[in-house]
């Protein structure tokens, strides 16, 4: 084995991981912008105005925050449980700088307007062309490494990042297709409630596979790892996988209820996403149990606190979204704050939670220290998270329900009760609120930039060496 | 219309419907079933990975295993019961355009004698009536604020009429604001007045703009007026009239009173000379029905203070 080869390959995983850092300061300020913006409309100044950052909150926070969060620990957990180096160095370095340039581009883009007006999928064609590139690519490392892995068994958290790796690309390709007629814009390759259909087959996935997943890949790895407990079910990882991969393909049309779309369509996407509420259950069922018969770690270890408490929102969310897509209760939900306030139970709760805990615990592995520079300061990030996350989403449910009561109220002789502006008008002490969560877990961001800075002070950046797989030590 | 454009896409979605649906549940008992044979819950598969990391092999949680079978069961049931399967509607033969058309029956025939009390009364009388008032108020902020405003003054310089004043681009006379309200209005100031070469070009339209600051009595330079009214004379008065008084059968405005829809500054009615307008007011007959209409009248014209005197 030549020398670059018996090393794990560190320094891709380093970059992602530091910019997933910075990336989440960037997109998470941008949130705490547009908030604002909401309680003071005259901070909509010029060009950066609300209708141009909020598309660039949600790619950043998604794409950038949690796109190097997710290509950065895939590339660490796919190396050490394969037992080998990362599959073509150069290839992984493309994914990194590419993916940095996507980003950038975004940054740029959509504060100017350009835009293909497709939720979480606005960027212009050349972008998306360039995002189809690094994303193939990183599903060459991936597998690549997979491949050349010297266990016969791959490990499951391989299975959701590999998931994760191959429906992304097949949704971003499918639903980006475009005809463009200038380097800046483009129409829809699909017309109508098809295109509709076909942005929120996308935008549902980008859910299902980027946002869960994924993420459940990484929990996969630093759970039990951080936990030191093996793994609650084997059996339970392998039905609740094909059944989540299956099953969330199907539930797109819940976010088309009461429109053009047909009524067969939007009933497969309602009864899909309750039968997608057990197999989504099963990844936190797994995670959690995995504790069991180790309670007591999750006393005094703020990392742990981070994975579980990830874990307790993600049920929560998965619970929440199969009732909202009964068309029922989302004639009540649409449209109003209740559906904010569930991604970002989400959003924050558990894909922010397990990529905090999981760069904690990779940090000090990838830059030579025993631990953090201060894990104190992990526990006050912790608590700080924890309280902007209840107040944020408890705000945006009170909002929420209030503004669907408020637009179906009506009087004696059939007009509405309330006008929209009166909805807004009683909204905005919980905007107000929203916003003071917002802040807290920006700060607690910010926490956690300064104790990454200091742990990589003086760091070693060296590889670790590939390890042998159990039972060919000799 | 069909959703399919033939037989075998109704057919192939009533298939992988049910496939699914049923696999999934096929699934998890073979995957329920199948474990017992495998090693005690207790010992791990016997793989490692990465130094520490193993796996139990826990048999599922029965309350988890019965959630997962009571959301297949329930999906079959639901298929069976409302549209799901391509083109079979159901055994409820329930729609989402059919529930929309049920609640609105229901909430008309539950409004209609609140309206028809006022739907033969004349309108001026409905318009001095405090509850008709009250109802009028209601269908205003519910569907004509978005333009004219919480306070009906509309948007200054952006079209938006004022309300409130006693000023009336179509005619406020209750019938007229009926059938403006009825069939909408379309008005259209062509850029140049229709004819660039007699307006004169930016400068032309300079000249013009200060001769009707004159005519609505704002401060304007008098050479340019001057010029202003010669172009005026051969290209604007066919539509606002010799005398700039507009004429409300085309919706072309007074230009001799104060309100000024998009603006009175020079460079705004140079903008509205060199680029023309288009404005609308959307047609409720449809949608609102004349009920309603005649109590959204009777409103309007009680905000100016009553209808227009001839």
């Amino acid at each position: 084995m030549s020398e670059a080869q018996s090393t794990y390959n560190y320094t891709v995983v380093r970059q992602f991981t530091v910019m997933a850092v910075i990336w989440g300061i960037v997109g998470m300020l941008v949130g705490v912008i547009i908030a604002a913006q909401l309680v003071w409309p005259d901070l909509n100044i010029g060009f950066l105005h609300f209708g141009r950052l909020r598309p660039l909150h949600t790619n950043a926070v998604i794409f950038a925050f949690g796109g190097c969060a997710l290509m950065g620990t895939s590339y660490y957990v796919v190396q050490r449980t394969c037992h080998t180096r990362l599959f073509c160095d150069k290839l992984a370095a493309f994914t990194f700088w590419g993916w940095q340039l996507v980003i950038v581009l975004a940054a740029v883009t959509l504060p100017l307007g350009l835009t293909q007006g497709k939720e979480y999928a606005e960027l212009e064609w050349p972008i998306d062309i360039l995002i189809a590139a690094v994303w193939v690519a990183y599903a060459v490392v991936f597998f690549g490494t997979i491949a050349k892995r010297r266990v016969t068994h791959i490990y499951v958290a391989n299975w959701f990042y590999g998931g994760f790796i191959l429906a992304v690309a097949l949704l971003h390709i499918v639903n980006s297709a475009a005809i463009p007629v200038s380097w800046t814009k483009s129409y829809s390759a699909y017309a109508g409630v098809q295109d509709a259909m076909v942005q929120w087959w996308y935008g549902h996935n980008a859910v299902g596979f980027f946002l869960t997943a994924g993420f459940l890949g990484m929990m996969y790895y630093f759970v039990p790892k951080q936990a030191d407990r093996p793994v609650y079910s084997y059996r339970l990882s392998v039905v609740h996988f094909w059944a989540l991969i299956f099953t969330y393909m199907w539930a797109g049309p819940h976010h088309l209820h009461y429109t053009a779309l047909p009524d067969w369509t939007q009933s497969l996407g309602m009864i899909f996403s309750l039968i997608l509420l057990a197999p989504s259950w099963g990844g936190m069922i797994n995670g959690i149990m995995t504790l069991s018969g180790a309670w007591h770690k999750l006393r005094d270890d703020p990392i742990l606190k981070f994975l579980i408490t990830s874990l307790s929102f993600y049920g929560m969310s998965t619970f929440e979204g199969p009732m909202m897509s009964i068309k029922t209760v989302n004639a009540l939900s649409h449209y109003t704050d209740w559906t904010i306030g569930h991604v970002h139970s989400g959003a924050l709760g558990w894909v922010g939670m397990v990529s905090i805990g999981s760069i904690y615990y990779l940090l000090p592995r990838l830059f030579g220290k025993q631990q953090m520079f201060s894990v104190r300061l992990i526990t006050v990030h912790f608590w700080v998270s924890t309280i902007g996350i209840v107040l944020y989403i408890a705000s945006m449910w009170i909002a929420g329900v209030m503004q669907g009561l408020m637009w179906r109220q009506v009087n004696a002789d059939g007009t509405l009760a309330y006008s929209f502006v009166e909805s807004v008008k009683v909204s905005y002490p919980f905007w107000g609120i929203r916003l003071m969560g917002g802040t807290l877990f920006l700060s607690g961001m910010l926490i956690m930039a300064y104790n990454m800075f200091k742990t990589m002070a003086g760091g070693r950046t060296e590889d670790a060496p590939v390890l042998l797989p159990a039972g060919q030590h000799a | 219309m069909s959703d399919f454009v033939n037989e075998f896409w109704n057919w192939y979605i009533v298939l992988i419907v049910l496939v699914s649906i049923v696999a999934c549940g096929i699934f998890l008992w073979v995957q329920s079933t199948g474990a017992k044979g495998g090693a005690p819950a207790t010992d791990t598969t016997g793989h490692v990975w990465d130094e520490s990391l193993q796996e139990y092999n826990h048999p599922l949680p029965r309350w988890w295993m019965w959630l997962f079978y009571a959301t297949v069961v329930f999906a079959l049931v639901y298929v069976v019961l409302y549209p799901a399967l391509g083109r079979f509607p159901g055994v409820y033969g329930w729609t989402t355009a059919g529930e929309h058309q049920k609640e609105v029956e229901r909430v008309d025939a539950q409004v209609k004698p609140l309206f028809d009390k006022y739907a033969g009364m004349d309108i001026v009388k409905v318009s001095a009536d405090k509850s008709a008032m009250e109802m009028g108020g209601r269908l205003y902020q519910t569907y004509c604020v978005q333009c004219h405003g919480a306070t009906a003054q509309g948007s200054r310089d952006r079209g938006f009429p004022n309300l409130t004043d006693k000023d009336w681009q179509w005619g406020g006379a209750p019938e007229q604001v009926v059938e403006t309200i009825t069939n909408g209005r379309m008005g259209v100031m062509p850029p140049y007045g229709g004819n660039p070469d007699a307006v004169g070009g930016e400068t032309g339209a300079r000249e013009l703009a200060n001769y009707v600051r004159s005519l609505s009595g704002l401060s304007h330079n008098a050479e340019l007026a001057a010029k202003g009214k010669v172009r005026f004379d051969t290209v604007c008065f066919a539509c606002h009239g010799a005398d700039g008084k507009g004429m409300q059968a085309l919706g072309a405005p007074n230009l001799t009173d104060k309100t000024w829809l998009y603006g009175s500054s020079e460079a705004k009615i140079v903008e509205t000379i060199t680029q023309g307008r288009t404005n609308q007011m959307p047609a409720w007959k449809e949608f609102l029905g004349d009920n309603k209409i005649h109590l959204l009248a009777a409103y309007v014209l009680n905000l100016s203070g009553g209808p227009e005197k001839k």
